[in-house]
């Protein structure tokens, strides 16, 4: 039996005949009403991301795996208290940084703790200021940039790296991503600030001019 | 509008979450700080590169294991006692 396909088991009811391929909503829909086969093109489409931000989170390959396999069957099992008043994605976002704080915090039981008032600052004042020219990320192939990007953000300390996580690589909103982690909206917003900036200066070293062009 | 200031409004700035007098004050900073332009522009560079970066693809291992699982519990909730 081919390991690539989630479930071909038979639906016991019957499925709704047509799942539009691009629509997030209709496929949502068809999952509810017992459509695998739509559940596996959500799981297929996200499994990338949602892999990408457990690991940014847990830092451990292993738990990244368990993390993305515990938000997927969470999300399945829990799809009918999916209103729809948010994107999918995001709802399933929140499922799996739930589950990936989870496992750093039992890894690392006395280092994460979100809700704590952190040091944000006053050392944020760049130190290297070096202009980068256009689209330096265009001089590392793909897979170079990626590795840098991870080796990057890896070096935040986790109540920062959370935080830019979900609002500038998953694109959450402010108020999202506070709701996310139990933080207030002015803690999300210092601390999103202060991980931009530690990135910049961080980035710096392979972006400024001169440097691998 | 001193240069501090704009490290502090960086964020806000962008994403243009600000009274329009306040950008205004920005907007005339930084067209006589070079230092600040720099800051600015490699602060948006460094969220665009990071929002518009493609994960990895799975490694193959991963994925298999992902599937099987899903598999497996997938198939007990079809096929166990009804709740």
């Amino acid at each position: 039996m081919s390991a690539s396909k989630l479930n071909p088991l038979q639906p016991r009811t019957p499925l709704p005949s047509q799942v539009v391929k691009d629509d997030e909503g209709s496929l949502v829909a068809a999952a509810k009403a017992g459509d695998i086969d739509a559940f596996e093109t959500l799981v297929g489409r996200y499994e990338r991301k949602i892999f990408r931000l457990a690991q940014n989170i847990t830092q451990n390959k292993e738990d990244a795996e368990d993390v993305m396999q515990e938000a997927f069957l969470k999300s399945y099992q829990h799809l009918s208290e999916f209103q729809g008043n948010s994107r999918f994605y995001t709802w399933l976002v929140r499922i799996a940084v739930n589950q990936a704080l989870m496992k750093l915090r039992k890894r690392r039981p006395n280092q994460v703790s979100l809700d704590e008032e952190v040091d944000t600052g006053e050392d944020t004042m760049p130190r290297e200021v070096e202009d980068w020219g256009p689209s330096p990320e265009e001089r590392y192939k793909q897979a170079e940039l990626g590795t840098i990007l991870s080796s990057t953000i890896a070096e935040l300390e986790p109540p920062f790296r959370i935080v830019f996580q979900l609002r500038d690589i998953e694109e959450l909103s402010t108020e999202e991503t506070a709701e996310a982690l139990g933080l207030s909206i002015p803690a999300v917003k210092s601390r999103l600030l202060r991980a931009r900036l530690k990135l910049r200066q961080k980035l710096n070293r392979y972006f400024k001019q001169g440097e691998n062009s | 509008m001193n240069c501090k200031s704009i490290v502090r409004e960086i964020s806000n700035y962008l994403e243009e979450a600000m009274e329009p007098s306040l950008k205004t004050s920005i907007e005339k900073h930084l067209e006589n700080c070079e230092d600040c332009r720099v800051v600015v522009d490699t602060t948006r560079q460094t969220i665009q590169i990071f929002c518009n970066s493609e994960p990895a693809p799975l490694p193959e291992d991963t994925r298999v294991r992902l599937r099987d699982a899903l598999f497996k519990h997938l198939n007990k909730l079809r096929t166990g006692p009804r709740a």
